[in-house]
């Protein structure tokens, strides 16, 4: 096996182990770090698919700013230890198994059948520029590609979100 | 190119440099913290009319060392009710993003002679990265885990608020750094530190802090006043405002693990100022060409110094912020200035041809079309 499958498959073992440790946890607080963690082997993996700038971004914006807002709102709420209670085979866990299970075949499934696996854990060789800034820039701003539009419109939904979130706080008073 | 003797030679120099300058960074930010506590207290000291520290060693230049056999020696208490694998790892998740960012800060350039004619510029520097500019923002942002973990694992009211305060200060005052930091992306163009150092070469009237005034000046007054926010020195100190929170985030820390603590504020204060230093006071050129013949890293030390000095000065001068004063502040005044700055450079950028600018844009690579087909292509 060469290298680069066995770092693939150790941060892959990582990814979901933490990601596992976030649902199964029963403690908040604990579950928000294990998804850090989470977000941080994340960036790991786009550095393997040699995407340094979707990394440091990935970095920046999940571990550093939105899991500061989580664990800000969650020490606010002061959720202690044990208190979301969990129920076995309730309607919500059984869906959970079926949405897991579906998803976990057809993402394995397609890959597998169109790649094999380790193929996809390969980095983007014909890619020229790499995943640096200026390879990014250039794909979301050139008018000749087909994706300006598409980021500007999701820009738009994030205003639209935004807004709506201020209109709902400034209702109340 | 022809294969290099056995012998130790500029391509060993190439090689080896990024390792010596990792543990150079590192040596140089450690051993910086006991000095900086002494300079701190009689700096403070002066400003007071003070003695400050004057019993230990000549000019109490010992008490550092004094200070450190102290802590070190006190009784390391684990109060009950702590969360203890959170409680441990606190003061390591505040220690490790300074540490780690001592690989960004490029403190020179040295000509290396390769070997048949051709020289070759080396950075100072352990990593020279692409984006090296977002990794800062991702240290500086994950900076602020060690507090809020701190805080809210000691289990403790004063701690939990002192962290609740220093997330959202630090959220806060992290969109106006970020912003300003951008804006000297904007006037270097480019993310990497060291071709962000090599576009003010040229003396004082190219730093970035100078260029297409006022802009500059604003855009580098809102990074320091940020920087200071975000190191949680006064007067931002609110997570630790001994007259309000005991201690704030830090109470039920004893010994060791509160000069863990300790530590890692100074060591975040001495990056935060290189940071200052390659964004907008020129790195490790002199301002003025007569001066040149000094060497490229003093002069880096030398801004770095001035700015640590700047924060004890303002620590000893002004009061600390009111709570909804430092929320105000941050969002209302400093967000907004530093956002049209952006904008105005944004457009000088985009509509002006600064000659001087030139020679720092990248020419046009060619389009990465293969990002697109490279999807359903043949592979």
């Amino acid at each position: 096996m060469s290298s680069h499958a066995l770092s693939f498959l150790v941060l892959a073992a990582l990814a979901t182990g933490t990601a596992l440790a976030v649902v199964l946890h029963r403690n908040p607080v604990r579950s928000a770090l294990y998804l850090v963690a989470h977000m941080l082997v994340l960036a790991a993996l786009f550095l393997k698919l040699s995407a340094q700038f979707m990394a440091a971004v990935q970095v920046v914006i999940y571990a550093g700013a939105i899991m500061v807002l989580f664990l800000f709102t969650i020490m606010l709420l002061n959720l202690g230890a044990g208190e979301i209670e969990r129920k076995r085979f309730s309607v919500g866990f059984i869906s959970a198994v079926v949405i897991a299970l579906v998803l976990a075949i057809t993402i394995l499934g397609g890959a597998v059948w169109h790649r094999g696996l380790m193929q996809i854990a390969t980095p983007v060789r014909d890619l020229r520029m790499g995943g640096t800034a200026e390879a990014v820039g250039f794909a979301l701003y050139d008018p000749e590609l087909p994706w300006l539009f598409a980021f500007e419109l999701t820009s738009v939904i994030l205003l639209v979100a935004a807004v709506g979130a201020v209109v709902l706080a400034g209702r109340r008073r | 190119m022809t294969i290099p003797d056995i012998s130790v030679g500029p391509f060993h120099i190439a090689v080896l440099l990024p390792y010596a300058m990792f543990l150079i960074m590192l040596a140089i930010v450690l051993l910086a913290v006991p000095l900086l506590t002494w300079v701190e207290r009689v700096t403070l000291g002066l400003i007071h009319d003070r003695l400050g520290p004057n019993r230990v060693g000549p000019r109490g230049l010992l008490q550092p060392i004094a200070d450190g056999i102290k802590l070190f020696f006190k009784e390391d208490i684990l109060p009950r009710s702590v969360d203890r694998g959170i409680y441990y790892l606190a003061p390591i998740l505040s220690m490790a993003p300074p540490l780690v960012a001592c690989a960004l800060i490029p403190i020179g350039a040295v000509r290396v002679d390769m070997g048949g004619g051709q020289t070759r510029s080396l950075a100072l520097v352990a990593a020279d990265l692409n984006v090296g500019v977002l990794w800062i923002f991702a240290l500086a942002s994950l900076q602020v885990y060690g507090l809020i973990l701190a805080g809210w694992s000691s289990n403790n009211k004063y701690s939990l608020l002192g962290a609740l305060r220093s997330s959202a200060q630090s959220i806060s005052y992290e969109l106006a750094m970020s912003a300003a930091i951008i804006t000297a992306v904007l006037m270097a163009g480019s993310m990497s530190l060291v071709s962000i150092v090599q576009s003010q070469a040229g003396g004082i009237g190219h730093w970035n802090l100078f260029r297409w005034f006022p802009l500059g000046v604003v855009g580098g007054s809102v990074y320091l006043i940020s920087m200071v926010a975000e190191t949680n020195r006064a007067p931002f100190d609110l997570p630790e405002a001994e007259s309000e929170l005991v201690a704030g985030f830090q109470t039920e820390y004893s010994s060791m693990k509160f000069a863990v603590f300790f530590m890692s504020e100074y060591a975040a204060m001495v990056i935060a100022s290189s940071v200052a230093t390659v964004l907008w006071l020129g790195g490790w050129y002199s301002p003025v060409a007569a001066l040149r013949f000094i060497p490229a890293p003093i002069w880096f030390f030398a801004k770095v110094g001035a700015l640590i000095f700047g924060y004890i000065w303002v620590r000893s001068t002004l009061p600390r912020f009111r709570y909804d004063a430092l929320m105000r502040f941050g969002w209302k005044r400093l967000f907004p200035v530093v956002l049209v700055t952006l904008m105005a450079v944004a457009f000088v950028r985009a509509y002006t041809t600064d000659p001087t600018a030139k020679s720092t844009i990248p020419p046009k690579p060619e389009k990465p079309k293969p990002v697109m087909s490279g999807a359903q292509g043949g592979r």
